[in-house]
């Protein structure tokens, strides 16, 4: 008889605590499963998972709160920065966070994320710009591209009729109440591994009182972009970048100096 | 604590904060703006949230969210301001999550005045957002007596995981009176197990209106309506005057039925032999005693400062028994105490029996009265 040869194990990957179990509902090719488990990654590394709240949208995320393994609320369509609001002002010692999508953040719920932006709420939102509504199957949102098709844009959008993409990060990085904006994109390794420090630094923020934090994550929808996972990947490299630039676009001093 | 003149805003909004509001999350508007304007000052002064929204519908998401966490915690509004709430309320009742709402009333539809009225009936009692729901609905008639409810309000919010709506008008909004607020209760120490506090130590907490299996939406409505008997069973409130031997009731609520009971009154001291039932609770409505009154007068006179929407409610209890008629002031108009009387001698010596619709036989008294009136 042959002995088995000694190996060591080495748990290099494994579900972060902050996950469920559970299998999500999201299309082959999305990346709102990344976005998740960055996010779950981040709080489990923080170690403030036991007091975190997050606040699940309406639209393709509206079932994050199967995934994460914490305390969860389901907001109203576009409502999520309100809710947060209101729970972090009674519970300033939790974290909070909400993730919503570019319908919900930047259609329905504008005016709840600047004004909580302006009023420097220690919230953190991870925003998922992916250019369309997802979960009502593939209408126009304000993020949609120029001559971009969609089911309510069947032509492509018409910048003359419906209007042009709306930059989140740029606006909300005008807000004296904003700790830190940024904008990344889950396109491949490279820029997901950067996401996820970006989100890590939003956390800190909201962690140390710095104001309001956001992280907007530009994703794909191979399902209604009707492209291969492959090809919606691409798409976001040379369509969605262009349009929507990569980067930090306000840094607290404080939480820049902070070496993460 | 002695008696003190308060205006009534300023003295709900206290009275609030010593039944243990802890969150309190507004958007200005009158008649209503001086709660969130003392709300504004006092709880910061606490150590208390206060949020200034950028509208309602952020002010009644807030307060949604921070319901979620067990605490207590309100807002205050007018009509249109309550208008823009709905959605907000809906969720909250479908989460099962308790919060206080207070709806100072003004003269409508649309934008309307800022005049008090008693329009926002259907509103407020009927539900007002989507879905089935049933809110508890609150009607006091003083400044005292809004102070004392706004204790039971988060009480009853708190025992049945529910929607609790004050609706006072303008009148007791703006008006000052004599009046003693409670002392300051302590705040609970434990946060409810339900709540959303951060999962520790324990499995996570998941508050939420959604249900998108119909089977489970149904079994969950199921609950709130079982809890909804249970509330028309305990906890019915109403004040009653003078009904022992009363030939004639009146019935009104909130300021109407204040400035019915004047009237009725009078009408005493001239031997008509009237009583008064003012319901505090408009959901559950009184519909028992309602229906043991009706079995023994001679007439019924509902008096509201709308187009006649609780006489619906009378309506429906009465079934018939007895004649029903209607008084009713529209607009941010408030009825005098003379108005009234005036009405409470006509029921007293008319002794046809009255055909037709209530409604529309007030409407030919009122446009008499009122200039130019004849629409």
């Amino acid at each position: 008889m042959i002995a088995p040869a000694q190996i060591d194990h080495t748990l290099v990957y494994q579900r972060p605590e902050s996950f469920t179990d559970a299998n999500t509902h999201y299309c082959p090719g999305c990346t709102h499963g990344v976005a998740h488990r960055l996010v779950a990654e981040v709080i489990d590394e923080m170690g403030i998972r036991e007091k975190t709240i997050g606040v699940a949208p309406v639209g393709c995320s509206v079932f994050a709160y199967k995934y994460f393994n914490m305390d969860f609320v389901e907001a109203a369509h576009g409502r999520a920065p309100a809710m947060a609001t209101g729970i972090k002002r009674v519970l300033p010692q939790n974290t909070v966070y909400t993730y919503q999508g570019d319908g919900d953040l930047a259609s329905i719920g504008m005016a709840e994320i600047m004004h909580a932006a302006a009023r420097g709420e220690n919230i953190t939102v991870i925003f998922i710009n992916n250019a369309i509504y997802g979960m009502t199957g593939g209408q126009m949102a304000p993020t949609t591209l120029a001559g971009m098709k969609t089911t309510s844009s069947p032509l492509g959008r018409d910048v003359e009729l419906s209007g042009f993409p709306i930059r989140m990060s740029e606006m909300l990085a005008t807000m004296d109440g904003a700790g830190y904006i940024a904008r990344g994109s889950l396109h491949d390794a490279k820029h997901i591994r950067k996401a996820k420090k970006a989100i890590r630094i939003a956390f800190e923020t909201q962690e140390r009182g710095l104001g309001f934090s956001m992280v907007e994550l530009l994703s794909s929808c191979p399902t209604n972009w009707k492209l291969t996972p492959n090809e919606a990947l691409d798409f976001i490299a040379e369509n969605m970048v262009p349009v929507f630039p990569l980067g930090e676009y306000k840094v607290n001093p404080e939480i820049a100096a902070l070496k993460i | 604590m002695s008696k003190q003149l308060l205006k009534g805003n300023e003295a709900f909004a206290e009275a609030a904060i010593r039944a243990g509001c802890e969150g309190f999350y507004g958007y200005p508007i009158t008649p209503s703006t001086e709660f969130l304007e003392y709300m504004a000052k006092r709880m910061p002064e606490l150590g208390r949230a206060f949020v200034q929204a950028e509208s309602e519908v952020a002010a009644i998401n807030m307060v949604y969210g921070a319901a979620c966490t067990g605490k207590r915690v309100m807002t205050a509004s007018s009509s249109p301001g309550i208008s823009l709430m709905m959605e907000g309320i809906s969720y909250i009742a479908g989460t099962e999550v308790p919060a206080v709402i207070v709806n100072v009333m003004r003269g409508g539809p649309g934008l309307g005045n800022i005049a008090p009225a008693q329009g926002d009936y259907y509103q407020m009692v009927k539900g007002g957002g989507h879905g089935d729901y049933f809110p508890i609905v609150l009607a006091p008639a003083s400044v005292q007596e809004a102070i004392d409810i706004i204790g039971v309000a988060f009480d009853l919010a708190d025992k049945y995981r529910a929607v609790v709506h004050i609706i006072v008008d303008g009148n007791m909004g703006q008006m000052m009176e004599p009046a003693e607020i409670p002392p300051m209760r302590e705040l609970p120490k434990e946060p409810p197990k339900w709540a959303v506090t951060g999962a520790k130590g324990r499995k996570p907490n998941f508050l939420s209106s959604i249900y998108i299996d119909p089977v489970e939406q149904e079994i969950t409505n199921l609950r709130l309506l079982k809890r909804w008997l249970e509330i028309e069973k305990n906890e019915v409130r109403f004040v009653e005057s003078d009904m022992e031997d009363a030939e004639i009731a009146v019935i009104g609520f909130g300021t109407s039925g204040r400035v019915a009971s004047s009237a009725v009154r009078s009408a005493r001291e001239e031997g008509i032999k009237v009583g008064l039932l003012r319901p505090v609770t408009l959901a559950p409505f009184p519909k028992k005693r309602l229906e043991e009154i009706s079995k023994r007068v001679r007439r019924i006179l509902v008096v509201e400062m709308n187009s006649g929407m609780m006489l619906d409610d009378v309506y429906a209890v009465v079934q018939g028994r007895v004649p029903v008629e209607f008084y009713g002031r529209m607009g941010g108009i408030t009825p005098l105490p003379d108005e009234i009387l005036g009405e409470i001698r006509r029921v007293a010596t008319n002794k046809i029996p009255v055909n037709g619709d209530a409604r529309q036989q007030w409407i030919s008294r009122l446009e008499k009265i009122i200039p130019g009136g004849k629409a």
